[in-house]
């Protein structure tokens, strides 16, 4: 007891994740995180719209080689993070239970349920392709093949409430099928989405698949929102009226948006309805019987 | 040119090679620590809003749009001039780049699709990038350049005589390059711009920059270019200045203004405006235009390009937005 008291607490320096390293915020700037009761719990990169930019230069750069990879190749890598989560359970545990102010063994089955996540969505690298795509029947001498592809880089605001389960939820959905993600995390409970980048950076995920922000929700996602270089934007993090913004900015260069539901249920069965928003359909016509 | 036959400034030094290399040698030497501080202090300035559109536009306007590739075509070529004539074809205020530069069998095309635009031809020659070739060779490609409507010439310095301590065989084959860039008999244009490459990553240290820089000036260049952009290390901030350094101190012996051309590596708007703000802290306003500096790059212009864009419209822009070249 004597000997753990003398020691000198190890604080943790949160920082961002940006094309596979652990920059500070451009600002400087931090905030403090408060867990349930007010308690302090550490300091976050506060993130300026700079960050966003290099996250998506940082995006932009790695979709080359992730939506180029395998759907197998995917698959593993998702199944490798499932892995490397497995072996942290009790930092995440405790992370969640501190944030969301849950008990011990709700906040560990909302890690479990994550992890589960990301091994449910790992399977369907392979699989979507089957289900979004096919051959279509046409009436000429053509073959004529749909095929799903990744749409490029896609803004993701994660849930505000639910800051692991809800966060792989969004998240591995959009780059399993090959596109690369900004993601701006939750904006009070941030840790657990701080800690998830160090899981992704030691998973064989190619550096900038996912870059992670933390920060004021609002100032982050604007910038996103109307840059040019974004194909998409998962508005799931979004209240009412700052979705409604930033779809209208989102409309500027057509990038496709999906919106924030009204009372989501992270634990149910998430089916595909987030796998899909986030591909375009290419349809191949060739000629038959040449 | 002048027809008085006035002696020129340090002319004594340029009489002998031992003249040369007293001279050479009896330059300062460079405080590598102090010029690296110094540089990488003029990089912290902030240049934001009005002053970085201003910044911006100049920088455009300051580029050797550059294509130096095997692969080059005449389509590529002329593709490249359509760029450097019309940046940005969505905003006609964005300015003209100051060249296209190009190999010597490519300058006829530049010529035909740059025509009277105000838009000048720059062509490589003596064997660049190497410069391992005998000297008539050399001057045949220079002339051939001129000959075929190049406005500049961007000649390479031969670094195996330099690196040798052969000062003078380097001084008379830039003499000798100047001498080709006159216009063949009977044309009435000027004599092309010479601007003399040193390949900095090749001379190994800031004193050997120096000792270039010096000579070069000396032998008649309009310009001192930092590098080929064909070896690892090309422009960097440090070596930049100590050029403009070299180029304030020849005016300040001589009254000669002489420009300067980083190449190779720039490649983000941040880069260029660094530069920027290292001449004007070094040289000051006399400098600040495409007369006297230019930018050696291909893939800066669209990054300048993407970043008017975001002042203009207040959004990120992207590399959808701009040209692939």
């Amino acid at each position: 007891m004597s000997d753990s008291a003398a020691r000198l607490s190890v604080m943790k320096t949160y920082k961002l994740y940006v094309g596979g390293k652990f920059p500070r915020s451009e600002s400087g700037r931090v905030y403090e995180v408060t867990g349930s009761k007010e308690k302090w719990l550490a300091n976050a990169p506060l993130a300026s719209r700079k960050d966003a930019r290099d996250a998506v230069v940082a995006a932009r750069k790695a979709f080359g080689g992730w939506s180029g990879a395998t759907a197998y190749n995917r698959g593993q890598i998702l199944y490798r993070i499932a892995e490397m989560l497995e072996g942290r359970r009790d930092q995440f545990a405790a992370e969640v239970a501190a944030s969301e102010g849950l008990s011990r063994s709700k906040s560990a089955a909302q890690v479990d349920a994550a992890v589960d996540r990301w091994v449910w969505y790992a399977g369907w690298s392979d699989k979507v392709a089957q289900i979004a795509g096919g051959a279509n029947p046409v009436a000429g001498p053509f073959f004529n093949l749909s095929s799903p592809e990744p749409t490029g880089v896609v803004a993701v605001l994660a849930p505000q409430e639910s800051s692991f389960l809800g966060l792989v939820s969004v998240l591995a959905p959009v780059i399993v099928m090959g596109n690369t993600a900004v993601l701006v995390a939750s904006e009070d409970r941030p840790l657990p989405a701080l800690s998830l980048a160090e899981v992704l950076a030691t998973s064989d995920l190619p550096g900038g698949v996912v870059n992670v922000l933390s920060g004021r929700t609002a100032e982050i996602a604007a910038p996103l929102a109307a840059h040019q270089d974004v194909n998409a934007i998962d508005l799931a993090g979004a209240g009412e009226a700052l979705a409604k913004e930033l779809e209208i900015a989102a409309a500027d260069n057509l990038k496709r948006t999906l919106r924030p539901s009204s009372a989501p249920d992270w634990a149910a069965d998430p089916g595909t309805g987030r796998l899909m928003p986030f591909l375009e359909t290419k349809t191949v016509w060739h000629p038959m019987g040449m | 040119m002048s027809s008085a036959p006035t002696v020129p400034p340090l002319a004594d030094v340029t009489a002998s090679d031992a003249s040369l290399r007293r001279f050479l040698h009896g330059l300062p030497g460079v405080d590598a620590v102090g010029l690296e501080a110094r540089a990488a202090m003029l990089g912290t300035r902030s240049v934001k809003t009005t002053a970085k559109a201003y910044a911006i536009d100049l920088a455009i306007s300051m580029i050797d749009l550059t294509t130096l590739e095997g692969a080059d075509t005449p389509g590529k070529v002329r593709s490249l001039c359509a760029k450097g004539l019309s940046p940005d074809p969505t905003d006609r205020t964005a300015p003209q780049v100051a060249a296209i530069c190009v190999y010597p069998d490519m300058a006829a095309t530049a010529r035909a699709a740059l025509a009277c635009s105000g838009v000048r031809v720059a062509s490589v020659a003596t064997a660049f990038p190497a410069g391992r070739s005998a000297l008539p060779v050399k001057l045949a490609d220079t002339r051939d350049a001129v000959a075929a409507g190049a406005d500049e010439v961007d000649m390479v310095i031969d670094r195996g005589a330099f690196l040798s301590g052969r000062y003078l065989q380097v001084y008379e084959e830039i003499r000798a390059v100047r001498e080709a860039c006159v216009r063949p008999e009977g044309s009435t244009a000027a004599p092309a711009h010479l601007k003399v490459i040193f390949e900095n990553g090749e001379l190994s240290t800031y004193d050997n920059i120096r000792r270039a820089s010096w000579l070069a000036m000396l032998a008649g260049a309009d310009f001192i270019k930092t590098s080929t952009g064909k070896v690892a290390v090309n422009a960097t901030l440090p070596n930049t200045l100590l050029m403009l350094e070299a180029v304030r101190d020849y005016r300040a012996a001589t009254g000669t203004q002489v420009g300067v051309k980083p190449a190779g590596g720039i490649r983000t708007s941040k880069d260029a405006i660094k530069y920027l703000v290292m001449v004007n802290e070094t040289l000051g306003a006399d400098w600040l235009s495409p007369e006297w500096f230019r930018f050696g790059a291909s893939s800066l212009l669209n990054d300048l390009l993407m970043q008017r864009h975001k002042l203009s419209t207040g959004r990120y822009s992207g590399p959808d937005y701009v040209t692939v070249d």
